[in-house]
């Protein structure tokens, strides 16, 4: 278009660019204002982020330069078992408060797994099936009855969801399998899938209603039954979106606090048994920072955690991102 | 495989998905009955209205559901200019191509996905000890006046929680306003920035509204992030400026739920609370909801 205006001039009369008027000029710049407003906020989203990471990094970062700290609380004590008692064999162990504070980070590690564990068993094959019946089988009514009420599942705050984890479900499971302990990782667990069934259906739901109405009835059409069609053209063609559903959702499950705060005991617990309590990453950082000194090498160590939380999920959430990109590239780009 | 075989697996699979549903809306059913059989004989006008008295055993939530409202609207105005802006950024000014929306798209994934607890110490680190710190040497406190836990620093925590919720509701709303009216605005000959005040915005307002009350749905139920920032466990008085620490109605089920000495006697007043809270968060997501298909309804009609 530049490379044409010349000619077009020299077709015409000689036209003189209008002289911009004060008013307009004024105009001009007014627009640039807001356009340069409207776009220093959205940089507020990457600040937050950026800051956050920072902020969190700050105030761990004492384990690696204060001497004190670094003795307290190096990478080895975190990782390593540690001497107990003389005459007994070295192990995990998380007592950051008892004289010679222990700071493995071993036990809440395996705390964290074992919830996660029980709740992703749970939650994938509930959440991933019910968003297959919403998506393929269920009536056009049902399915309009059903999105609402997953909405209203994923809107209850998960303090209540731990309320009910450690109030109704723990009892009910103790009465029904007989639990040593009443608050485990099955409890927390099992309130954790309450927690992330919502966010697998709804990102399964929409990557199993984005595959083209054309892959249904091409297989219809070949004689394919409608639960063949189902199982093998929708669910593999969506398959990178609900995988990414299960991948949020596991990222959820690691950094929920409240739920595995009321619901596992918090007894940081080295054992392979699902029935005894645990102690997770994020209820511990909740437990302990109301008690802290601040400053302290145990004050340090809840923000170590927090950096591993966020490092965890941040990845996760990055996987997430691209698979669901990847199954609506694969559907709507490319071949059609 | 025969043909009565393959009916039969496949209505095999069809209840089996439809077993998955039911359960989900099962498990909804049974947290509202037990919380609305339990709870909805304790909560009278009184329990609204009063303090909690005889060290948690007895009285009413009004600090809580006051401090709930005060930390909620705050948290409200700092993220509401805020989001609406980046959405209208993204949707509005931002190339096509802009690496600067890429970066914030990613952004904004991220954020949406940052464990609560982590903004809790996020919170901690930046409001309290660096923005509240940094204030008290300026302002030349002598004793901790910003530095410490306060309803400021924990609304502008859940704010920044929040701020995904409302970014994705705006975006979604300002694309729901047709092209063709930003169009006629500007052939009209309005600026871009008149066009968006008077024409767009006012269009995407239902949709902004559904991600505020999605907004204060979602952080009027977090606890995580204000358990450090702000939350008290017990506070008779309410909260009068902006660095006073108050009561919550998410944090006081966890105090009655995991710290009461005495469980079966605060039973009662922790099922009222739970069915107070519980009830708060749903009538916000229904009114969500019926703006939202109006919204909707409205925008199939005008095509």
């Amino acid at each position: 278009m530049d490379r044409e205006a010349p000619m077009q001039q020299s077709l015409a009369e000689p036209i003189v660019a209008p002289r911009s008027s004060p008013e307009a000029r004024r105009r001009q710049l007014r627009e640039k204002v807001i356009a340069g407003i409207v776009t220093a906020m959205a940089f507020t989203g990457i600040a937050a982020l950026v800051l956050i990471i920072v902020f969190v990094a700050k105030e761990a970062l004492d384990l690696f330069l204060d001497a004190e700290a670094r003795h307290e609380a190096s990478l080895a004590k975190m990782f390593t078992a540690q001497p107990t008692r003389p005459g007994r064999p070295p192990a995990y162990l998380w007592q950051p408060v008892s004289s010679v504070p222990k700071v493995s980070m071993i036990p809440l590690f395996i705390g964290t797994l074992k919830t996660t564990v029980v709740s992703m068993l749970v939650a994938v094959p509930v959440g991933v099936a019910g968003a297959l019946f919403a998506a393929e089988f269920a009536p056009r009514r049902l399915r309009e009855l059903l999105k609402p009420v997953i909405e209203l599942l994923a809107g209850i705050p998960s303090v209540v969801l731990g309320f009910f984890a450690l109030m109704v479900l723990a009892t009910f499971l103790q009465d029904t399998f007989g639990f040593t302990y009443r608050l485990n990782a099955v409890v927390a667990g099992l309130g954790l899938a309450l927690a992330i069934v919502p966010v697998i259906f709804t990102v399964a739901e929409d990557a199993l209603t984005s595959v083209p109405r054309s892959y249904r009835e091409a297989s219809l059409a070949l004689g394919a039954t409608p639960w063949e069609t189902a199982w093998k053209v929708v669910l593999p063609a969506a398959a990178p979106g609900i995988l990414a559903g299960c991948v949020l959702g596991f990222g959820r499950a690691i950094g929920e606090t409240m739920i595995v705060l009321m619901a596992s005991g918090n007894a940081a617990i080295v054992s392979a048994s699902l029935g005894d309590s645990v102690r997770s990453l994020s209820a511990t950082i909740a437990a302990e920072m109301g008690e802290v000194v601040v400053g302290s090498p145990h004050y340090s160590l809840l923000f170590f955690i927090g950096v591993e939380l966020f490092v965890f999920t941040f990845i996760l959430n990055m996987v997430a991102a691209t698979w669901t990109k990847r199954v609506l590239k694969r559907l709507t780009g490319g071949g059609s | 495989m025969k043909h009565s075989t393959r009916r039969a697996v496949g209505g095999a699979l069809t209840s089996l998905t439809g077993l998955a549903a039911l359960l989900i809306v099962g498990m909804l059913a049974v947290i509202l009955l037990d919380v609305f059989t339990e709870g909805a004989g304790h909560v009278t006008w009184k329990f609204l209205t009063e303090a909690p008295s005889d060290g948690m055993m007895g009285g009413g939530i009004f600090p809580a559901l006051y401090g709930t409202a005060a930390l909620t609207l705050l948290m409200t105005l700092a993220v509401m200019p805020v989001g609406v802006l980046t959405a209208v950024y993204l949707h509005e000014y931002a190339p096509p191509d802009s690496i600067v929306a890429r970066w914030v798209r990613v952004a904004i994934v991220n954020l949406a996905g940052v464990p609560s607890i982590v903004f809790g110490l996020f919170g901690l680190g930046f409001f309290i000890h660096f923005v509240g710190g940094g204030l008290d040497r300026v302002l030349g406190y002598q004793e901790l006046h910003w530095a410490q836990p306060g309803i400021l620093w924990a609304s502008l925590t859940l704010a920044v929680l929040t701020l995904p919720v409302v970014i994705v509701a705006t975006e979604e709303a300002l694309r729901a306003v047709p092209l063709d009216h930003r169009t006629a605005s500007l052939a009209l000959g309005a600026t871009q920035s008149q066009t968006l005040v008077r024409v767009v915005l006012p269009g995407a307002l239902p949709g902004i509204l559904t991600g505020a009350v999605l907004a204060v749905s979602r952080g009027a139920g977090e606890v995580a992030p204000i358990l450090f920032t702000g939350a008290a466990y017990f506070l008779p008085d309410l909260p009068t400026s902006l660095n006073s620490q108050f009561m919550h109605l998410g944090y006081h089920t966890y105090v009655l739920a995991t710290q009461s000495p005495d469980v079966e006697a605060t039973r009662p007043l922790l099922y009222a609370t739970v069915l107070v809270l519980l009830m708060l968060t749903f009538a916000l997501n229904i009114v969500a909801v019926v703006i939202r298909t109006r919204t909707r309804r409205r925008a199939a009609n005008a095509h």
